[in-house]
């Protein structure tokens, strides 16, 4: 399996970045580099072998519904490219 | 003094022989003299370190000092730290002032322990030379020219140039335990689970663990007994008692049984490194140790399974970084999409973008199964190859890395080729398990060579006494690179 | 000429009553400034990660007991990752594979009677932030507050066939969410969001055409207009010869018509995978018994026990269960009547609704308690104030003039049942109209009502009317002589 450059094009604008055609261009050739490894995996027997998606199998603790946060905007917005009065700023967004 | 242990260290601080201040100040002008050459730091901050220090001080004349209290540490650039510049090796967070303190900061913190700094690293932890960090590569101090591993490259280039007593770390691929290795310093990723992740920015969460990097067991099962514990806020962290992780230091190693896969000396290994691994099992054996041969038959498929999870987690821990609510945002843009794509494209590094290709890609529509859920399957045969091992053997070893330290620029252009020295390193993340690296030797261009011990589930305190053994008996993890002693 | 119906699956999303996020320990308190209810991990602030609140497990399972759904014992959380600014973390924790809740049903009342309509599953998810527009030329401001409040997100199966029937199984939904108290309900606020899958098909066909899926449909009306304009458009252009394009569209109240909606127009390839930093969600058998325990009778088998249990209509039933104060006072009003149950209901239903509606109240704004209320139910019963004076209580009451026997003595509405005082007015009234009492005796019964009202006027209404009419009778039939 190896990504033409449409699919480089795909994934970098679902990924939300900018790709030049050079760049995409060497994006392909080294994942496809990448992708030559992981074909190494297409080849292993799977059958019911459940997916282990943690490390340990454990389940989810559960927090009790109460309130520990308090308001701290002030510190927050501080770390924002854009924000007054106390919202976020964004280029305008169409629904 | 730079290379006393933590014990010696903190029985000097309760002694009034040395004050934190002094100790730091120390360090500090170590860090002043080396940086430059070695660029293990990112961020310093002389007057917050020396405060902390003269808090730890008048701990210590109260009376209710910790271990480790007044003892300087660094700390990996991963680690947010309230009011520190906390970059994650990245332009996108060049700017970023934690506001909050993850949960092994606030432990060293509660230890009394002071933040020397912050170390490099490759960019979101992404990177096994360290040479993808916005602000530079860092140099391994046994020889400039050469990289010291990463992804914790600079917390390892750090403790082996001796300009902190201790640093932490992460491990994802191997990020603790090949920096460990290529700059002669012991390392040990624990088990997945034992550290809170809280505050230490995501790579790929189900296999990210922090650790501690020192110049020996005992100073990592020291650290380890800060860092470790259970965190609430941490779904992950597991609910265990606390232990004492130096209380196996001083077990004899009779009848020790070590299994040695085959699948880690086979092709690939330098010669070199193969021989002081060979030397060290010697060693080993002297101590009263058996070695037997096992199987991880699938641990090959390391590689191309962690190539396809940690992407996949990463592309989505990343998307985050937006532009929006903290960080990087592009000067320029048209609309809303341009500013997120110009945001991503200049706020990330290359490496970075890579990852997040791969992993939008093996986890978009068509291609789930094949790639994703059947690199979780193998997952779960390489850790139930290393439960299978576990019944023939107390622990693992095997080298920790294919070679030594190669050269800065080596294998940039090549990611494969980079991405190969996290062979041995690899496995053991998928499977959750503690692992670590201690110095064995030195090749013939006098750069260190790592041994790898990987234990059963929470057999970390095992495992420290296990190298703790070797370290006494043996003087490597006390060599350090000569350029550095004044 | 075809003859077409409408296919209308409804996706419901019910913000859960939960003090906080689902994620996080932030409040969910509605109406607070722009993100200061937003913390670190409501903003996804680099390296912080998500703790599931017990609270929206557990309401999850109160919707699935409710519902008659199996609770997965095991259910796992999803990224479903896409780029939003309401959207902090650029995915949204859902779930996928394995949801809380799959199967079950919700009866509903229809026109041509009742209708078992299947639901799919429901799942637990968060909410995103508000995008504020205007705000500033060119920018779209963006307010995390509502980021990470819990969301039941409730699907059902394509089963409604009418606007009307989706508007009956909503409404439906809707009582029973507030009812087990898991949802508060505001539609205004948001709390109760309708999505309609709406696809139409030639009458007798089995397939399902193309749907499109309209979204954020905040009242009942709404809801119905939405599915009524939607299902013209794509009837026209089905009769036009067009296809239907699937697609997501927007519906906007004031033009009365739904939208393409622009931002979801690319192809979505939402990425869903396990969230590595949750693990799978563990349920115990005995959490559900607890759960189970402790849930409220369900609105359908409390209108049943009603009719049987006292003899209501069905109609009447259905009006004290509509909202669970409404029938746990009906219960509690018939105890302190002693058991005038019908009496209770009409008094409920009639003066009481009446009462609330005129001052714009609802039911928990209700200023009579139960049981006083049930008092003067059996102050009426017993004869102590008359029924017409009854309602002069019940307005005494309203106005907070005190309790049931203190407006009585207060008022001095105690009816009169002493047959001395009333032989005595009736006496009086006799006297005073001797041509109406001939009339009477003359034959002309319709006198009776005029000399009833006479002693009852005299009695300034106190007077226990049916002692007074039979008294009345028995004074009238008596020969009179006026010697």
């Amino acid at each position: 399996m190896s990504l033409n450059l449409q699919d480089v094009q795909r994934v970098a604008k679902l990924a939300r970045i900018a790709v030049s055609d050079d760049e995409a261009q060497a994006y392909q050739q080294q994942i496809n580099g990448i992708f030559a490894l992981v074909t190494a995996m297409q080849a292993v027997d799977t059958e019911g072998v459940a997916p282990m998606a943690h490390a340990q199998d454990v389940h989810q603790r559960l927090r009790e519904d109460l309130v520990t946060e308090y308001n701290r905007r002030t510190v927050f917005q501080a770390l924002a490219p854009q924000a007054a009065e106390g919202l976020y700023f964004v280029p305008q967004v169409i629904d | 003094m730079i290379n006393y242990g933590l014990s010696r260290l903190s029985s000097m601080l309760a002694s009034r022989q040395i004050s934190s201040v002094e100790l730091t100040q120390l360090f500090l002008e170590r860090i002043q003299r080396y940086n430059p050459s070695t660029n293990a730091f990112i961020t310093l901050n002389e007057a917050a370190s020396l405060e902390a220090a003269a808090q730890a001080d008048m701990r210590l004349a109260d009376g209710n000092a910790a271990p480790l209290t007044g003892i300087p540490i660094a700390h990996k650039d991963i680690f947010c730290t309230e009011g520190w510049r906390t970059t994650c090796g990245s332009k996108m967070l060049e700017n970023f002032i934690a506001p909050y303190d993850a949960h092994i900061i606030t432990q060293c913190k509660q230890a009394g322990m002071v933040n020397l700094g912050k170390t490099n690293m490759d960019e979101f932890a992404m990177g096994s030379s360290n040479e993808t960090s916005y602000f530079g590569a860092v140099s391994n101090p046994w020889d400039l020219a050469a990289v010291p591993g990463g992804s914790s490259g600079g917390s390892a280039a750090a403790v082996a140039a001796r300009l902190a007593p201790v640093a932490t770390g992460s491990d994802t691929g191997g990020s603790i335990r090949q920096p460990a290795a290529l700059t002669g310093i012991t390392g040990l990723k624990p088990t997945y689970g034992v550290v809170s992740r809280y505050g230490m920015i995501a790579f790929a969460s189900s296999l990210d663990q922090a650790g501690p990097m020192a110049k020996s067991a005992e100073d990592c099962a020291l650290l380890m007994n800060v860092l470790a514990g259970f965190d609430a806020r941490d779904s992950t962290s597991l609910e265990r008692q606390t232990e004492d992780y130096t209380r196996l230091l001083d077990q004899p190693l009779a009848g020790l049984k070590i299994g040695l896969p085959r699948e880690f000396f086979a092709a690939g290994l330098s010669d070199e490194v193969a021989r002081s691994v060979e030397a060290a099992l010697d060693e080993y054996r002297k101590l009263g140790a058996q070695t037997v041969e096992i199987s991880l038959p699938n641990s090959s498929l390391s590689i191309p399974v962690y190539y396809v999870l940690a992407p996949a987690e990463a592309s989505t821990n990343l998307s985050r970084f937006d532009g929006v609510r903290y960080g990087y945002r592009a000067p320029n843009y048209d609309d809303l999409d341009d500013m997120y794509e110009k945001t991503r494209a200049q706020g990330f590094g290359a490496e970075v973008k890579r990852r997040i290709m791969i992993g939008t890609y093996v986890l978009s529509h068509g291609y789930y199964d094949a790639y994703y859920l059947q690199a979780q399957k193998i997952r779960r045969l390489i850790a139930q190859d290393f439960t299978q091992a576990f019944t023939q053997c107390d622990v693992i070893m095997g080298p920790t890395t294919p070679d030594t330290a190669f050269n800065r620029g080596e294998k940039t252009d090549d990611p494969v080729a980079m991405y190969l020295s996290d062979i041995y390193t690899i496995a053991v993340n998928l499977a959750g398990l503690p692992g670590m690296s201690i110095p064995c030797g030195l090749d013939h261009r006098n750069r260190p060579t790592g041994l790898q011990l990987i234990g059963n589930y929470f057999s970390e305190a095992h495992l420290l006494g296990i190298a703790h053994q070797f370290q006494q008996a043996t003087d490597w993890h006390e060599r350090m690179p000569d350029a550095f002693r004044g | 000429m075809t003859q077409w119906e409408i296919v209308v699956g409804l996706e419901v999303h019910a913000q859960l009553s939960t003090q906080t996020k689902i994620f996080s320990g932030a409040s969910t308190a509605f109406g607070a400034d722009p993100n200061t209810q937003a913390c670190a991990v409501d903003l996804a602030l680099p390296g912080v990660l998500p703790v599931l609140n017990r609270g929206a497990v557990e309401r999850a399972i109160r919707l699935g007991l409710a519902i008659g759904a199996p609770i997965n014992r095991r259910s796992v959380f999803a990224r479903k990752n896409y780029f939003y600014p309401d959207l902090p973390k650029g995915y949204q924790i859902s779930q996928m594979d394995e949801p809380i809740v799959q199967g079950g049903s919700l009866l509903i009342s229809t026109a041509s009677g009742e209708k078992l309509i299947r639901i799919t599953r429901a799942h637990l998810e968060e909410d995103a932030g508000k995008s504020l527009h205007g705000e500033a030329p060119g920018l779209t401001g963006i307010d995390l507050n509502r980021a990470g409040v819990p969301l039941l997100e409730i699907v059902s199966e394509p089963d409604l066939r009418s606007a009307a029937e989706a508007v009956a199984y909503a409404r439906t939904l809707h009582n029973l969410v507030m009812w087990l108290d898991i949802c508060d309900g505001n539609m205004q606020e948001g709390s109760f969001r309708c999505d309609a899958n709406v696809s139409v098909r030639p009458v007798g066909s089995t397939t399902l055409g193309t749907r499109c899926e309209i979204k954020n449909l905040n009242s009942f009306r709404f809801l119905e207009r939405a599915i009524d304009y939607e299902a013209r458009r794509q009837i026209e252009l089905l009769e036009e010869g067009n296809r239907i394009r699937q697609e997501t569209r927007l519906y906007d109240a004031d033009k009365d018509e739904t939208r393409t909606m622009r931002s979801k127009e690319d192809a979505f390839d939402y990425r869903y995978f396990p969230d590595p930093d949750l693990l799978p969600v563990v349920i115990s058998d005995a959490w559900i018994a607890r759960t189970e325990a402790d849930m409220p009778e369900l609105p359908w088998r409390l209108r049943a026990r009603l009719v049987a249990q006292y003899g209501l209509s069905d109609y009447d039933a259905g009006i004290l269960t509509s909202v669970r104060v409404m029938a746990e006072y009906f219960e509690q009003m018939v105890l302190a009547s002693g058991g005038a149950a019908k009496q209770c209901a009409n008094w409920m239903t009639g003066e009481l609704l009446a009462a609330l509606n005129r001052n714009e109240l609802a039911f928990s704004a209700n200023p009579i308690s139960a049981g006083q209320l049930g008092l003067l139910i059996l102050r009426v019963q017993d004869g102590t104030v008359s029924g017409k004076l009854g309602k002069t209580v019940f307005e005494a009451l309203w106005q907070g003039e005190g309790s049931v026997d203190e407006i009585i003595a207060a008022r001095g509405l105690r009816q009169v049942s002493d047959s001395g005082a009333i032989s005595a007015m009736i006496a009086e009234v006799l006297a005073k109209f001797p041509a109406q009492v001939a009339e009477y005796r003359a034959g002309k019964e319709k006198m009776l009502g005029f000399l009833v009202g006479q002693v009852m006027k005299a009695s300034q209404g106190k007077a226990n009317p049916q002692q007074l009419n039979e008294m009345l009778i028995e004074q009238l039939g008596r020969p009179s002589h006026p010697d």
